[in-house]
């Protein structure tokens, strides 16, 4: 899925990402772990092509592709959805206008015709009922004044209608309370298959208990600095990160 | 995300084409036999004529505006030419046939079972009007709808009643210069009780090299009545620089209803401001009824230089103005554009929601008047001003003017200045819209309010041209 080699990042000559190593494959989920700073959100935005960052040595392949040579809207209709900690208000944009915009970019994209209006309307009806999404909240500016839950679901629904091969979580479950994180954890089970992956950032260890990753790398000053399997996650919620930098 | 400065100068403007066609012109210049050309080209009374010197003379005494915060070199007036017609048109059932083609290729067919259901047009091609559809059906409820010259053959009581009623012949420079000059326009009068059964609309098409656009329009509404009235513009792409100086009159009796809506895309010259249409316009309603309502709606795409405020004379009690505008400013274009609202009737209510957007080097200005006089208990404004600006060359001003003389009175202003976030933009992307679609859909959300307000069909043109103007104003 996508392979990333001695990956170097730079911002105003400050390096962020320092030889980063990381491989993911077709069905599996990766848990991103590492202390603030550490260059965990740098990571997800890099991936996804942020123009503020510098890519100064190394590579990124997706399945077979130069990441670095596609912009950030090809790597998106590629397949790479990032879910943003806080997703951005669009002040008059409707919730529905905009996802048809998405969809249809990224259907001309792959080479298939855009959906007309029924079949976008269709496809938006029983997407917006499988997240559980109310259908009056479509018709409102996008993200704009929804609640933090709200907003999280709305990022969901994005997922089920874009269909991404790779789906970055960037903290997804900050903020919400504990039913919130069982209802979201049980929304990206049924996205699950055998053909997608994700890379998950996150603190806390509700999420992975619910929705529990194949494997957890820690990252620090901007490298990972140990791959494990579930249980480091665990180790690092018992004992925190102090003794990594000792390995 | 930096792009070529090739890009930008390729910005498409799809109705930049040229027709040939055969024409009467006028030899360049001005003086009072140009004017009395024009008047009795078209057969005019002589009280008409009188009125057009008069004017003349008044324009001679007064200065051009420099208080706008527009900045071009000055107009030789000597170098315009006043006007031009197509040859040929006899009646208005004779119009040329390159003619027709051009209304189609600009989306609007002039011939009747070919129009779009609900919508009959004015077409002003230079300095006549050459076709005005659905007249026929309109008259049998009583509606007038049909050329200015036409009007003042037909219907000489109710000109000599409003023109000059409501913006009078020396009202300001490009107002007294377009009562000594105009050439056409449209004329409208909805009688007591009726509500025009479709959309009106005027088609304005500058043609001609070196001529200047002096049109009026005037809508009477009667007691009870209501009309919606549309109006949209185009030009050839030349290098050098043409005026466009129009004047609108809207006259709202006893609980009638105007709306008054603007598609401005006059050709806006290039990124180095070379060409471009001069756009000096007066539109001014006058609310005379009791619980008379007049909303204008703009949305300015075009033009070099737009300087234009239309604006609304609240005299009858309870009566309503509104002015819903989006100026967009790209290339080198600069827009001095707002409204003024006068509270002289108690009761009196007004709004303004005012949205500019600037890219590249454009400049955008909102000036906006509210005077509320000694009388008016009980005036309400909100006015509501947001600009949103694209890079880093472009600019975005306000000038709001408050002028309340009644205590019982309020007067609300809000104003806002937001640059669109490389964080939006990314977010957008990130979900595979280009950097373009990115941007006409902020744009698009941040003029809803306003976009809104359009009637369907031109509100689908409306967001294809903001869109299109957003096209390559990436920087």
């Amino acid at each position: 899925m996508i392979g990333i080699k001695d990956l170097e990042v730079t911002v105003e000559e400050k390096v962020l990402l320092n030889g980063l190593n990381l491989d993911i494959k077709a069905g599996e989920v990766h848990a991103l772990m590492g202390p603030n700073g550490a260059g965990k959100s740098t990571l997800a935005k890099v991936i996804a092509g942020h123009p503020s960052f510098k890519v100064t040595s190394g590579t990124m392949k997706f399945d077979g592709k130069d990441l670095l040579e596609l912009k950030v809207h090809d790597r998106a209709c590629e397949g790479i959805f990032l879910s943003f900690q806080h997703p951005l208000e669009i002040e008059g944009v409707k919730t529905n206008t905009f996802l048809k915009t998405a969809l249809n970019a990224k259907r001309i994209y792959n080479k298939q015709e855009p959906l007309s209006a029924v079949e976008f309307v269709k496809n938006l009806k029983s997407s917006a009922d499988a997240v559980g999404i109310e259908h009056e909240m479509l018709n409102r500016a996008l993200n704009s004044g929804f609640s933090g839950g709200e907003k999280k679901k709305n990022e969901i629904l994005q997922m089920v209608m874009l269909k991404p091969k790779l789906i970055i979580l960037d903290e997804i479950d900050s903020g919400l309370d504990i039913d919130a994180l069982k209802d979201l954890s049980e929304q990206l089970q049924k996205l699950r298959t055998k053909e997608n992956s994700f890379l998950i950032i996150s603190h806390y260890k509700d999420l992975f208990e619910h929705f529990r990753p194949d494997f957890v790398h820690i990252i620090k000053n901007g490298t990972i600095v140990k791959d494990g399997s579930y249980e480091l996650a665990q180790s690092v919620f018992e004992e925190g990160f102090s003794d990594d930098s000792k390995d | 995300m930096k792009r070529d400065a090739k890009e930008f100068i390729n910005q498409p403007y799809k109705e930049g084409f040229e027709t040939v066609v055969e024409t009467e012109e006028f030899p360049i210049g001005l003086d009072e036999n140009i004017i009395k050309r024009i008047s009795s080209t078209k057969n005019e009374p002589h009280w008409l004529l009188e009125m057009r010197l008069k004017a003349y003379n008044k324009w001679l005494a007064m200065d051009e505006p420099s208080w706008a915060n527009l900045s071009y070199p000055k107009i030789d007036y000597q170098k315009i030419r006043y006007y031009s017609a197509p040859k040929n048109i006899s009646s208005l059932d004779e119009v040329d046939a390159e003619i027709l083609k051009t209304y189609e290729r600009l989306g609007i067919p002039l011939e009747e079972q070919k129009v779009l259901a609900g919508m009959a047009v004015d077409a002003v091609f230079d300095s006549v009007s050459v076709k005005t559809t659905f007249s026929k059906t309109l008259e049998d409820l009583g509606i007038i709808f049909c050329s200015f010259s036409e009007a003042v053959k037909r219907h000489p009581e109710l000109i000599k009643k409003y023109l000059f009623s409501v913006v009078a012949m020396g009202d300001n420079y490009f107002a007294a210069l377009n009562a000594a000059v105009f050439s056409d326009g449209t004329f409208v009068y909805i009688p007591s009780g009726v509500r025009c059964p479709m959309e009106l609309s005027s088609y304005f098409r500058i043609n001609a090299m070196n001529t200047g656009q002096f049109e009026r329009t005037l809508i009477i509404a009667d007691d009870d009545s209501f009309v919606s009235y549309n109006e949209g513009c185009s030009a050839p792409m030349r290098d050098e620089n043409q005026l466009h100086a129009a004047v609108v009159e809207l006259v709202a009796h006893k609980s009638a209803r105007i709306n008054y809506a603007t598609l401005q895309n006059w050709y806006p010259g290039d990124a180095k401001g070379v060409g471009g249409i001069y756009n000096f316009v007066t539109k001014r309603g006058k609310c005379a009824g009791e619980g008379s309502h007049i909303s204008w709606t703009q949305v300015e795409t075009g033009s070099a230089i737009t300087w234009k405020y239309p604006s609304c004379i609240l005299l009858g009690d309870n009566s309503s103005g509104e002015f819903y505008s989006v100026a967009i400013t790209s290339l080198a274009q600069q827009a001095d554009t707002g409204t003024k609202m006068f509270h002289i009737g108690r009761n009196t209510k007004s709004t303004i929601i005012s949205k500019g957007i600037s890219a590249m080097s454009g400049s955008n200005s909102y000036r906006g008047e509210v005077r509320v006089a000694k009388n008016a208990d009980n005036a309400h404004n909100y006015t509501s001003c947001d600009s949103l600006l694209l890079g880093d060359e472009c600019s975005a001003h306000t000038f709001p003017y408050i002028n309340v003389k009644n205590s019982n009175s309020t007067v609300e202003h809000e104003a806002s200045a937001t640059k669109i976030a490389q964080e939006q933009l990314f977010y957008l992307m990130q979900r595979g819209l280009s950097e373009e679609q990115s941007i006409a859909l902020i744009v698009n959300g941040f003029c809803s309010d306003v976009l809104e307000r359009l009637p369907m069909e031109f509100a689908v043109e409306a967001r294809e041209l903001l869109a299109l103007t957003m096209e390559g104003a990436v920087g």
